[in-house]
């Protein structure tokens, strides 16, 4: 495909634009990157759409729930026994679209 | 029926669970709508178009009222082969005027709009609430468990419209399995631009809009496209395979900032500025897919029952989603009329779904999902139809045209494919879709 002039953003800025009234208190989800050690396809790596799982230098799994659009493709795709906890997050909490 | 708080409870603000809600408060029953979100439609994304014939019954001259951004009165369906597009554009002014086919709208406003229908109706809508869970009585389901204070919500019948996650359906046990293959993700950048800019480069005028599909623009990962248009906003998006990405395919911005690079693409959106991002799960398999969608005192509707059409020309949802809650809610409001609330006493619910539209179109598309996403739709066929067009409009003078067989079959062969596939699967697919 040819490039174009338009100008691409960066991730930062494209995550930027989406709106999270973020529940400080509570994470809607854990991972328990004991079981990611052994995992060997991470899928959740590259499916996630807000890239919010990240590889550790020590093997496991970093992750962030903070921009999470809430879609369920994470654990959906992963396919370690209770690696991911998720549920929603508490109510008027999490991701609200506006030109969706 | 003692010790109910509403008749019915309807989890989800979406558009299945405004439609359940306005057939139980028209029906004269007490129903509460709970939306986990500050507004209803504010975690919804869609790839497109609301198709509103099934609103003409519930709400009459809908188009009057609903926060529609574009009638889409243009509907191309594109297929891209390295930097080629091959386009079938279809216009229709008609569609521009009353009543009316596709529409574009933005979700929190139509969602919020619908939900304004429900209430108006006598629902009680119930926002910022999530649903934690179920109650259960002797196997029975009487009410949901919520996020408030003493947030308990007990109920002749919970409908679970509570999206393609549905965790009420999973607790019920209605919903088995998650085999990620039969999902999707759908990611979308919404995109500003003046209203004159998109008239200009999309060639449509007032409110018309335009609606473009697109196959071929995944790269290594199964999928489609879509580019639609909004009054100031262009929406650009894909629809991608959940395994393939999870293989390792390529991440779906990088995906996405090929398509909007595309020479077919790149001069709609140039100088438009991403003013969103948004991205929701498909339950792209439809009717193979579905769960139960009965259970002693619950019924599911809408995403959280697959209901959602993905069947390559035909890509629908919200309609879907609005029938099914709608016959969700009416037998809804006969059961806590008749006082039973048990799966027999809410079957009714399966079989005027068999009548309608939404499982007859489901069943008779069944094939359709997994069509689309086969190798010979996502790879072969745009290839192979860009190139036959390319050799078909290109002209070699001096050497003599070479006829439209021989271009064909060598256009075949270069990509591997066999006469005989081509008729099985062609055969195939006039099975699915004729």
């Amino acid at each position: 495909m040819t490039a174009s002039s338009y100008p691409e953003i960066s991730f930062e800025r494209r995550m930027s634009t989406v709106e999270f009234r973020v529940d400080s208190d509570r994470a809607h989800i854990t991972v328990d990157d004991t079981v990611c050690r052994d995992c060997t396809t991470r899928g959740c790596i590259t499916a996630c759409p807000a890239n919010l799982f990240v590889p550790t230098a020590a093997g496991g799994i970093l992750f962030n729930y903070e921009q999470c659009f809430e879609c369920g493709t994470c654990y959906l795709v992963c396919n370690e026994e209770g690696a991911i906890t998720w549920t929603y997050p508490e109510g008027g909490h999490g991701v609200v679209f506006h030109r969706s | 029926m003692s010790g109910t708080d509403f008749d019915v409870v309807v989890v989800g603000a979406g558009p299945a669970g405004s439609a359940a809600a306005i057939e139980v408060a028209r029906a004269g029953r007490s129903v509460c709508l709970l939306e986990r979100g500050p507004s209803p439609g504010s975690k919804n994304m869609y790839g497109g178009v609301v198709y509103g014939r099934i609103l003409d019954t519930l709400v009459p001259a809908w188009w009057e009222q609903a926060p529609v951004e574009r009638w889409v009165t243009r509907r191309s369906t594109m297929l891209i082969s390295g930097d080629q597009a091959l386009t079938v554009d279809f216009r229709n002014p008609g569609w521009g005027e009353a009543p009316h086919n596709g529409a574009t709208a933005y979700r929190p406003e139509f969602d919020s709009w619908l939900a304004g229908v429900a209430v108006d109706a006598g629902a009680e809508l119930v926002c910022s609430t999530t649903a934690t869970g179920l109650i259960r009585e002797a196997g029975q389901v009487v009410g949901v468990r919520t996020d408030r204070p003493n947030g308990d919500l007990r109920a002749s019948v919970v409908v679970a419209c509570d999206g393609v996650n549905s965790f009420l359906a999973k607790e019920a046990g209605m919903y088995p399995h998650d085999d990620p293959s039969n999902f999707t993700v759908g990611v979308k950048e919404t995109i500003a631009l003046p209203r004159h800019v998109i008239d200009e480069r999309f060639a449509v005028r007032g409110d018309e809009g335009v609606d473009i599909e697109i196959l071929g623009c995944t790269g290594d990962v199964p999928g489609g496209g879509f580019v639609y248009t909004n009054r100031s906003t262009v929406a650009v998006g894909l629809v991608l395979s959940l395994p393939a990405l999870a293989a390792g395919g390529t991440r779906p911005e990088e995906i996405l900032r090929l398509l909007k690079a595309h020479p077919a693409i790149a001069p709609l959106i140039e100088g438009g500025e991403v003013v969103e991002y948004s991205a929701h799960v498909i339950p792209e398999a439809g009717y193979d897919m579905m769960p139960e969608l009965v259970g002693d005192g619950i019924l599911v509707a809408g995403d959280a029952a697959a209901m959602c059409l993905a069947a390559g020309i035909w890509l629908e949802g919200v309609n879907f989603a609005i029938g099914s809650g709608a016959l969700a809610g009416r037998t809804a409001a006969l059961a806590a009329r008749r006082g039973d609330a048990s799966a027999a006493g809410l079957a009714g619910y399966r079989s005027s779904l068999e009548s309608s539209f939404v499982l007859s179109d489901h069943r008779r598309l069944r094939d359709a999902p997994h069509l689309v996403m086969s190798d010979l739709a996502q790879r072969v066929l745009p290839a192979v139809a860009c190139g036959v067009v390319e050799d078909v409009f290109t002209v070699t003078n001096p050497t003599p045209k070479p006829g439209m067989r021989r271009i064909v079959r060598q256009r075949l062969r270069r990509h591997g494919v066999r006469l005989r596939d081509l008729f099985r699967e062609g055969l195939r697919a006039l099975r699915t879709f004729g």
